[in-house]
């Protein structure tokens, strides 16, 4: 009975987790749907944000709410700044040179990551409860548990604004098709700007979350791997991909982690995504490409 | 193109060099590199085995991304192979180094193909995220396989031994790794005279198209994938008896993306870029220690900056290229040629 009630805590966690991939996982497929970038600095972008709101609540001593909304905010400039500098220019560029870019970026954010905070691991302040949570017998850590509530409830928000709000229209507008947005009287430079200024602050917010549960540290953009994994395997313009890819990444780790062995978890998740590759190349719920000369 | 320079013949069109004068620089170059040991002091040597490494491995990595269009970033964990390779040939065997690399290279390019099977059916960006996923499992064998590569603690290895002489400093290890890199380099431009070459550059500019001219895909892609792994494994493998040390963390994710870097830097799907490129990024954290050095009587904790500069400059590098230089120096070596070849006439 020890043994199955150690399987669903082990699951609990997690899917925990997953929620965390599911959000960053959203954040990189907003920016991929709208502007066919793929986003490798995507785990530097949450460090960097976590980074952020340690600033802003330790470096300047502000309440943990206003912390959180500057550090948003903090975010979401650098994305307006990064696709305005860097990524504007590339359009039209064959699509390895863009990555390339965003790989540049990584390193540029980790290095400056490194001059203005140190490269040594940090702990962000508690904001959390911390009263254990306990889902019939099986014991969940607290800052899993409320990491997963506030990342479902986010993506549940951005949900409702892709929906309804105009913005979101326009952005799911422009993803459908570029040059039909374009004759309809979409603006749609303003839709790419629109997509990084939403990516960043969704990822800020996942990196918050993931500094809060397990430390900050100029290292933790290697979270960033994870995702890529789950948005592949999701399909990388799929938003339910991303989500059922966050979730099934986070559960299989986590298994792989405590019957396995740490070492594993890698291993395991890069074996998936190889086998996803070769039986569906663009993922689960991706969009087939049809390749015309 | 040059200017005053007709062919008349598709051998002269074809030829490597295009001119006598070109081939009397080459001749020069030769010399220089010939003569350079006796020059230079260890730090000096030490760097140039470096760099003639990177060259070697930053070409094979050119004739898969450069002039096929695939995107490899397990490029470092093929080197981990053949290093591995020679690192356990040389300890275990004790056989003659040429057979370890050439070892080293076919095996790595075993694992080229391999990796390369999901090209078949995975384009672009999916590829290089699968090249990532090799290059982890790579990782993990590395450190798991205890037997063999003896785990996290790595592999020591004696050095290379040449009639009887340990090539145990870097003026000996010069006379082994720059012929090699040299013969590799001379390999990769006479492959784009022939058949194979020609077909790798169709596919780069259009792969479908190729194939309608009766280039079969999987077969060349996964020729371009070898190659490309085999260049990795000899690489590799210079390296394993320049260090001597051999560990699963010799040959992280970030290596492959310094090659990557290195020929987006020099100028890809030419010959001389991925040699400009290896050179400079191989030259630019020690010009940054130079920079730190002279900075330390004013900066207080200059030594601490180093690291982290030198990841910014690597990235400003990359991001800085490919927005305003994306053909790389290799284009800016050519402006240059351009200009005194006109000279006085504007280009």
């Amino acid at each position: 009975m020890s043994d199955l009630l150690f399987l669903v805590e082990v699951s609990l966690a997690g899917l925990g987790a997953g929620g965390l991939y599911a959000l960053t996982g959203v954040a990189f497929v907003v920016i991929y749907k709208a502007t066919r970038v793929v986003n490798l600095a995507i785990g530097e972008l949450l460090m960097f944000g976590a980074y952020l709101f340690f600033g802003f609540s330790v470096g300047l001593a502000l309440p943990t709410w206003q912390a959180i909304l500057l550090a948003l905010v903090g975010g979401g400039i650098l994305g307006a700044v990064i696709e305005r500098s860097v990524i504007r220019p590339m359009l039209g560029e064959s699509a390895i040179s863009v990555f390339m870019v965003t790989i540049g970026l990584g390193s540029i954010l980790v290095g400056l990551v490194e001059v203005i905070w140190s490269p040594d691991p940090r702990r962000l302040p508690e904001f959390m409860p911390n009263a254990p949570i306990f889902i019939g017998d099986a014991y969940l850590s607290p800052k899993v548990g409320y990491g997963f509530l506030v990342a479902a409830a986010v993506i549940a928000a951005f949900l409702l604004v892709f929906r309804f709000w105009r913005g979101g229209v326009a952005l799911r507008a422009t993803a459908t098709d570029q040059a039909a947005a374009y004759s309809v009287g979409i603006n749609v430079p303003a839709v790419f700007s629109l997509a990084w200024v939403v990516g960043c602050v969704a990822a800020t917010g996942a990196g918050i979350l993931v500094g809060a549960i397990g430390g900050i540290s100029s290292t933790m953009g290697v979270f960033g791997l994870s995702v890529l994994v789950v948005v592949i395997v999701g399909g990388l313009d799929s938003i339910l991909g991303a989500l059922l890819g966050g979730l099934l990444i986070g559960l299989l780790e986590a298994l792989a982690g405590s019957y396995l062995g740490g070492e594993y978890k890698l291993l395991v998740t890069f074996g998936l995504l190889v086998a996803i590759l070769m039986v569906r190349p663009y993922g689960l719920f991706g969009t087939t490409e049809i390749e015309r000369l | 193109m040059r200017i005053g320079a007709a062919r008349q013949t598709y051998a002269a069109d074809e030829a490597l060099f295009e001119t006598t004068v070109q081939r009397a620089w080459f001749a020069g170059l030769l010399a220089a590199l010939v003569a350079f040991p006796f020059m230079a002091d260890a730090y000096w040597l030490y760097l140039a085995c470096l760099v003639a490494i990177n060259v070697a491995s930053a070409t094979g990595l050119n004739i898969l991304t450069g002039y096929t269009g695939l995107v490899s970033l397990g490029q470092a964990a093929f080197m981990g192979i053949g290093a591995y390779t020679v690192a356990v040939l040389e300890i275990r065997f004790g056989t003659p180094f040429l057979l370890n690399l050439v070892a080293a290279g076919l095996l790595a390019a075993a694992g080229g193909i391999l990796v390369g099977i999901p090209s078949l059916r995975v384009k672009g960006l999916y590829l290089a995220i699968a090249t990532i996923a090799a290059s982890f499992i790579l990782h993990f064998v590395f450190a798991n396989w205890t037997s063999v590569t003896n785990g996290v603690t790595g592999l020591s290895m004696p050095p290379a031994r040449l009639f009887g002489v340990a090539l145990d400093t870097s003026f000996r290890m010069y006379w082994l790794i720059v012929p090699v890199t040299v013969l590799m380099v001379m390999g990769a431009a006479n492959l784009f005279r022939t058949r194979i070459g020609r077909a790798f550059i169709a596919i780069r500019d259009r792969d479908i198209s190729a194939e309608v001219l009766g280039i079969p895909l999987l077969r060349y892609k996964l020729m371009s994938f070898a190659l490309s792994s085999f260049y990795a494994g000899v690489a590799g493998g210079l390296w394993a008896y320049f260090f001597r040390v051999v560990t699963p963390e010799s040959f992280p994710l970030v290596m492959s993306i310094f090659y990557l870097a290195a020929i987006i830097v020099g100028g890809m799907g030419t010959i001389l870029g991925p040699i400009l490129g290896a050179a400079f990024m191989t030259m630019v954290p020690e010009v940054l220690k130079l920079g730190v050095g002279w900075l330390s009587p004013w900066v207080p904790d200059a030594v601490a900056l180093l690291s982290p500069v030198r990841t910014i400059v690597f990235g400003a590098l990359i991001v800085g290229f490919l927005v305003f230089e994306p053909q790389g120096l290799a284009e800016i070596w050519r402006r240059v040629r351009r200009f005194f070849h006109l000279w006085p006439f504007k280009t």
